[in-house]
């Protein structure tokens, strides 16, 4: 079958959450934010190996941004499951370091990542984006090795709080990997469905969710036959996007990518970056690529990062909006590696 | 070799388009290179023997047949070198040598197979797995092993559902959890898998049997049993948890789930096949053990179903017992009862694989 991405207009038309489905999201009251963040000392706040530089004073926390703006109008059916996607999903990086060991990959990177928008990484190889990138999920301190220092927080929670599992973290911050890895021993459906399975939470009309992630990841009309297959049983693009609906089936607040795109042909390159920009008014979405032009075509905010020189950690050099970060580069080496020129 | 033609493009874009039919070309056709080889190993063969005939004149047959081999492989590396070159001719001669690696070891299992069901057909019949040995005399016909199989039976399976359970976890505690004490766990494991079957026996006769005066019982060979099996499972289970990647791991994890749904709903459904595969190697290991059930079950002619209670006999006992037996008719049931093993074991390993993969099928994979 051609892979041809539906056009975006049908994907919108047929976006349909049953009630149940956001019953059944409702917020935690776990998850109030902290009243006070000011006081804290970010990078003291955990006992890390080499303690990091005393940071410079923590930027207040920003207020919650406004909704993000439509530029055209929505269905408001399409936003009514992130009833509160006005103050949620606001992820912070101050000072964040990271280590494996003793060797320090990432040294005091801070980012602000707004509610409701896409913000890419972009930055040379082996810089510590992707660390950056798990850092941001707690995916980072999977590692026995790894320590990280700095304070990131979500919708002005850290996540590093003592009350708060790894596992309720990686409920509202969802990650997809480069590589596609759909689970072999599950249907595409079960594949869908596995993060409530594996969260140990029930829908109750399951077959609704299935159907509207895989509508979301753009892959509902190529797999509706065959939902009882094997997820290992499609192509690598397919995988991703299977991938892609299988994160967005738990509905998180913010979706992290690390390089989603880069093991695909340029079809199904547009319809993830189709379903990014789609995905992207609702939920907070951070994405590393290398692609320059994928960059501008869906990130509001970019940011930057590299290694100063040969063995030194990696940190952000430069952040602000897609057209600054490529139309007016404040930093030098920025300007030399967007266009190109960097050694 | 044939060389085609290339037309000038022009050329084609003037002639009226054929209609090419889409037709699967036969790729590999048996030709007069295949006839040269063919011919070629024929020769060095025929050379071979010959020359062992002149020098040694067939006397014994192990002998010749090496040296047979070593100058089949000689003349068969210059013949080929002769006209092939010397890559090809080294590539072929390793084909062989892997070919007769492969041949003598199915050739060895096929004569162990062979020879059993040659010694063992004449008894084998269905009143051999009804009835046991408690009113048959030496010399009496009928009789046969219904109480050993009830015995292996009963006893692997309590030793099966004792092990693999216990050897899984274990594997997932060395490999998933990772825990502290994993690196002294696999120290032991490792030491025990080389355990003489004989000690596990000794262990169970001393502890339980006379230490604690619980007597004979079918029961007491499954501990043995388990703690034989224990290690093997454990460690094949752990190789085969290692071949689960670990971004299935990671995805799972980065999905929300707690490490132990991690394990029980990704790692072990994607291995459950191999995880089946090692819980048949546990009980292979298990269900010919003679040594130590002979010192926790030993043997019984009448049937006893109780496990816990009494003498019981098993296959493996059955055989011990009867093939040292001075008059024909018990060896001859001995060998029914080695062949009846042989197939209780094929069928096992059959059943065993089908769960597999009506699991794996189910998945459409
Ligand atoms: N598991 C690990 N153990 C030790 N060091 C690691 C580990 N993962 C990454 N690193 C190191 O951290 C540094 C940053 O790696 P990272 O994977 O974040 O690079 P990246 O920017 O994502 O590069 P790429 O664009 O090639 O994916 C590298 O120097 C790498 O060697
Ligand atoms: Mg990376």
């Amino acid at each position: 079958m051609a892979v041809v991405p539906p056009p975006r207009s049908r994907i919108r038309r047929t976006e349909e959450v049953p009630s149940s489905i956001l019953q059944e999201f409702a917020r935690e009251s776990r998850w109030a934010p902290v009243a006070d963040l000011t006081d804290r000392d970010a990078a003291g706040e955990r006992a890390v190996a080499p303690p990091p530089p005393p940071p410079p004073p923590p930027p207040p926390p920003p207020p919650p941004p406004p909704p993000p703006a439509p530029t055209e109008v929505l269905d408001l059916r399409e936003r009514a499951p992130f009833v509160d996607a006005a103050v949620s999903g606001t992820l912070l990086a101050q000072n964040v370091s990271a280590w494996f060991g003793s060797r320090k990959v990432l040294d005091r990177c801070t980012l602000d990542m707004p509610a409701g928008k896409v913000t890419a990484i972009i930055g040379p190889s082996g810089c510590g984006k992707s660390v950056f990138l798990r850092n941001l999920n707690r995916m980072h301190e999977v590692i026995p090795t790894a320590k990280m220092g700095g304070l990131i927080t979500l919708d002005g929670v850290d996540i590093h709080n003592d009350e708060l599992t790894p596992t309720e973290i990686r409920l509202r911050i969802g990650m997809v990997f480069q590589r596609p890895n759909p689970f072999p021993a599950m249907s595409i459906k079960e594949n869908v469905l596995a993060g409530l399975k594996l969260a140990g939470k029930k829908t109750k009309d399951p077959d609704a969710l299935v159907e509207w992630a895989l509508r979301r990841g753009g892959l509902w009309n190529e797999v509706k036959d065959r939902l009882e297959t094997s997820g290992a049983a499609l192509s690598g693009g397919q995988q991703q996007r299977l991938c892609i609906a299988r994160s967005l089936a738990v509905r998180p607040r913010v979706l992290l990518m690390d390089e989603p795109c880069s093991a695909l042909d340029p079809i199904s390159t547009r319809v993830i970056e189709e379903t990014i920009l789609e995905i992207g008014r609702e939920v907070t979405i951070v994405i590393v690529t290398h692609n320059m032009q994928q960059a501008q075509r869906v990130a509001d905010t970019c940011a930057f990062f590299m290694i100063a020189e040969q063995g030194a950690p990696g940190c952000v050099v430069e952040s602000g909006p897609t057209a600054e970060i490529f139309g007016n580069p404040r930093d030098q080496r920025t300007a030399d590696y967007v266009s190109g020129r960097f050694g | 070799m044939t060389v085609t033609e290339l037309r000038p493009p022009a050329a084609v874009a003037n002639e009226a388009e054929p209609v090419i039919e889409a037709v699967p070309r036969k790729l590999r056709s048996f030709g007069i290179n295949d006839w040269l080889e063919l011919g070629a190993s024929a020769g060095s063969a025929a050379a071979a023997t010959g020359v062992v005939y002149l020098v040694m004149g067939w006397r014994g047959w192990l002998g010749p047949a090496l040296w047979w081999l070593v100058l089949f492989l000689a003349i068969y590396r210059v013949v080929v070198g002769e006209s092939n070159g010397s890559v090809a001719a080294t590539d072929r001669v390793m084909t062989v040598i892997i070919g007769i690696g492969a041949a003598i070891s199915v050739a060895a299992l096929a004569w162990v197979v062979l020879f059993v069901v040659g010694k063992g057909i004449g008894k084998f019949r269905l009143s051999f797995f009804r009835e046991d040995m408690a009113q048959v005399g030496p010399l009496d016909p009928g009789g046969g092993a219904k109480h050993a199989m009830i015995g292996t039976l009963q006893q692997v399976g309590i030793a099966t559902a004792f092990s693999v359970p216990a050897a899984i976890l274990t594997a997932i505690y060395l490999h998933e959890i990772k825990g502290r004490m994993s690196p002294v766990i696999r120290f032991f494991v490792d030491a025990m898998s080389g355990l003489p079957s004989i000690v596990a026996g000794l262990l169970v006769y001393t502890v339980w049997i006379l230490r604690f005066g619980m007597g004979y019982s079918g029961f007491a060979a499954s501990m043995a049993l388990t703690v034989l099996m224990l290690p093997t499972v454990t460690r094949t289970a752990e190789e085969i948890l290692r071949t689960v990647p670990d971004t299935l791991r990671e995805a799972a994890l980065a999905l929300g789930a707690p490490q132990w749904r991690v394990v029980l709903r990704v790692v072990v459904p994607t291995a459950s096949s191999g995880l089946m595969t090692a819980a048949i190697l546990g009980v292979a290991r298990a269900i010919g053990e003679t040594a130590p059930v002979l010192l926790t079950a030993q043997y019984a002619a009448a049937t006893n179903t109780n496990v816990f209670e009494g003498k019981q006999a098993t296959l493996p006992m059955f055989v011990y017992q009867l093939i040292r037996q001075p008059n024909q008719t018990q060896i001859d049931r001995a060998w029914t009862g080695a062949l009846t093993l042989l197939l209780m074991v094929l069928v096992l390993f059959v059943l065993a694989r089908s769960i597999g993969e009506r699991g794996r099928r189910k998945r459409g994979a």
